[in-house]
């Protein structure tokens, strides 16, 4: 094992246990995005280019602050803007930065079929490695937030990694350390609810009735945290999901149907087997070959076929 | 016949047939084989025999694709035989007779059985599905047209498809080294006279045009 700090608890394609003698007892990590404080800055999708090394080719203007238009292989994280107008007739500018919630149920490393090409860290990070990833695609298909994405160009997966690199030696996320406002903290998981407890207090004092923390249990709670104005409808900001889960085909799929799906067929051919060996193989003797060649004579002796040959060439 | 006769032999498969099938069967086995390294961590290592993981996702759905082409062909040859008739029922709820070997008992059979009858309507259902949820999940070039909710299904109906596909071609193998002779009509086109009285005796009747005797009609 190379770092402790990135002790792997879950590999995806494995079957067998991750070594786990050294547990993860001083707690996860979380990264906390308030977004009623951020001022859509992007300062954070900086931050995230220059550590990653990332550049995303120059977009086109879509209308609003947001750019590019979406997550890519090049971009990790991204500002949506949504303005939304509440019922009171006022305009609300909800600005939500988006990017791997990192789940503590990871939908990607549920679907992805490639031995150690996602993993889960004891400190919570889902983090792929791109090196095993074999462009399938299926973590898009697990994923509940539509967050990865496959590079057209080399066919890999991509997504944030919660600065992994960083945080393996004590360091925070780069989009942490570029947030001029505060509107992103990170920290134990632990300390983060209790911030964010604060926030929403803090909030509901001030007229936010609905203020709270997105954590959704559905994936068993994430590595990345909002408080919401909103919290009551979180499909405001750009479309989060209201109640994310791993989706029920998705669990159809790879949940125990595989290995019993395996089983069945291990099965079927057995039962072959097995057949052989109890009744035996079904074949032709004697009888059979006289019993042929007493009908064929009779049958031409009667009458001979006409049209005999042209059947035979039916395949 | 005078061919056949000849050799005292009937021609089954004529080597168009021959071709086809053994070039469904080879795709068949290699469609299997990489998918199946995608379908359980356990078969995983099948992966290497295609050259890794990645040639593995490139490779798997051009080979489907070349299977569902060269089935299209064998199909059309041969869907005629395969009609269900009343006697299939009779055949098939005969199984037992079946699998004990006592042919005596079972309905006269023409060209091909109701088992077989049923493993190829089995495979043409599993194909055209396997096909069509195939594109929806082939992500480097069609899955970027499909919301998510359609590509998580037919990769649901990808899987259920393949499974179902797997355990029949099992069947079908099974049952080709269990009747003798049958393994020896796919690769070399011929059957003895007595195999085809024994085992598809309406064909036998039919291809030499001897009188049935008991209906006394051709």
């Amino acid at each position: 094992m190379a770092l402790q700090s990135l002790d792997i608890v879950r590999r995806s394609a494995t079957t067998t246990p991750s070594p786990d003698a050294r547990g993860s007892y001083t707690g996860t990590v979380a990264k906390l995005i308030d977004t009623t404080k951020c001022i859509g800055c992007k300062a954070c999708q900086v931050a995230c280019m220059e550590w990653n090394d990332l550049r995303d080719g120059i977009g086109t203007n879509v209308g609003s602050y947001q750019n590019p238009a979406d997550l890519t292989e090049n971009t990790w994280t991204l500002m949506r803007f949504t303005e939304y107008e509440n019922p009171k007739g006022d305009l609300e500018w909800l600005i939500r930065k988006d990017g791997c919630m990192h789940c503590a149920d990871p939908g990607c490393l549920k679907a992805c079929p490639s031995p150690g090409a996602i993993v889960q860290y004891a400190n919570g990070i889902v983090d792929f490695h791109e090196e095993n990833c074999i462009g399938c695609g299926y973590c898009v298909t697990g994923c509940p937030f539509d967050i990865p994405r496959i590079s057209k160009r080399d066919k890999k997966a991509y997504k944030c990694t919660l600065c992994s690199d960083r945080v393996a030696v004590g360091l925070e996320p780069a989009c942490i350390k570029a947030c001029p406002t505060g509107a992103l903290v990170f920290g134990t998981k632990e300390d983060m609810q209790q911030h964010a407890a604060e926030r929403v207090e803090d909030l509901k004092s001030r007229g936010f009735e609905h203020a709270g923390l997105y954590d959704p249990p559905g994936v068993g709670g994430t590595h990345v945290m909002y408080v919401l104005h909103h919290a009551d409808q979180p499909q405001l900001y750009a479309g989060l999901a209201a109640d994310p889960h791993i989706s029920t085909f998705v669990r159809l799929w790879k949940g125990k149907t595989k290995p019993l799906a395996l089983l069945v067929m291990g099965l079927t051919a057995l039962a072959g087997f097995f057949h052989f060996v109890r009744v035996g193989p079904n074949e032709v003797d004697e009888r059979d070959e006289a019993a042929a060649r007493q009908t064929l004579e009779g049958g031409q002796t009667r009458r001979p076929s006409p049209d005999a040959g042209a059947a035979e060439k039916r395949p | 016949m005078s061919d056949a006769e000849r050799r005292d032999t009937i021609v089954r498969y004529p080597a168009g047939v021959r071709t086809n099938h053994w070039l469904l069967a080879l795709s068949f086995v290699l469609a299997a084989l990489s998918g199946l390294a995608l379908f359980h961590p356990a078969l995983f290592w099948f992966s290497g025999l295609f050259g890794g993981g990645p040639w593995t996702r490139i490779l798997h759905p051009f080979i489907g694709l070349f299977m569902a082409l060269v089935f299209v062909f064998l199909a059309a040859t041969v869907w005629d035989d395969n009609r269900l008739q009343p006697a299939d029922w009779k055949w098939l709820r005969q199984w037992r007779d079946v699998v004990n070997n006592r042919e005596e008992r079972l309905p006269e059979v023409g060209r091909y059985n109701a088992g077989q009858k049923l493993l190829f309507f089995v495979i043409v259902v599993c194909l055209a599905a396997l096909v069509l949820s195939g594109i929806v999940m082939w992500r480097a070039y069609f899955s970027w047209y499909f919301p998510i909710g359609v590509i998580r299904l037919a990769t649901l109906l990808h899987a259920v498809c393949a499974f179902v596909l797997v355990c029949a071609i099992l069947v079908h193998i099974y049952a080709a080294l269990w009747v003798k002779g049958s393994v020896h009509a796919m690769v070399r086109g011929t059957v003895t006279p007595g195999w085809a009285w024994k085992h598809h005796r309406a064909w036998f009747r039919q291809i030499t045009h001897a009188a049935h005797p008991r209906t006394g009609r051709d």
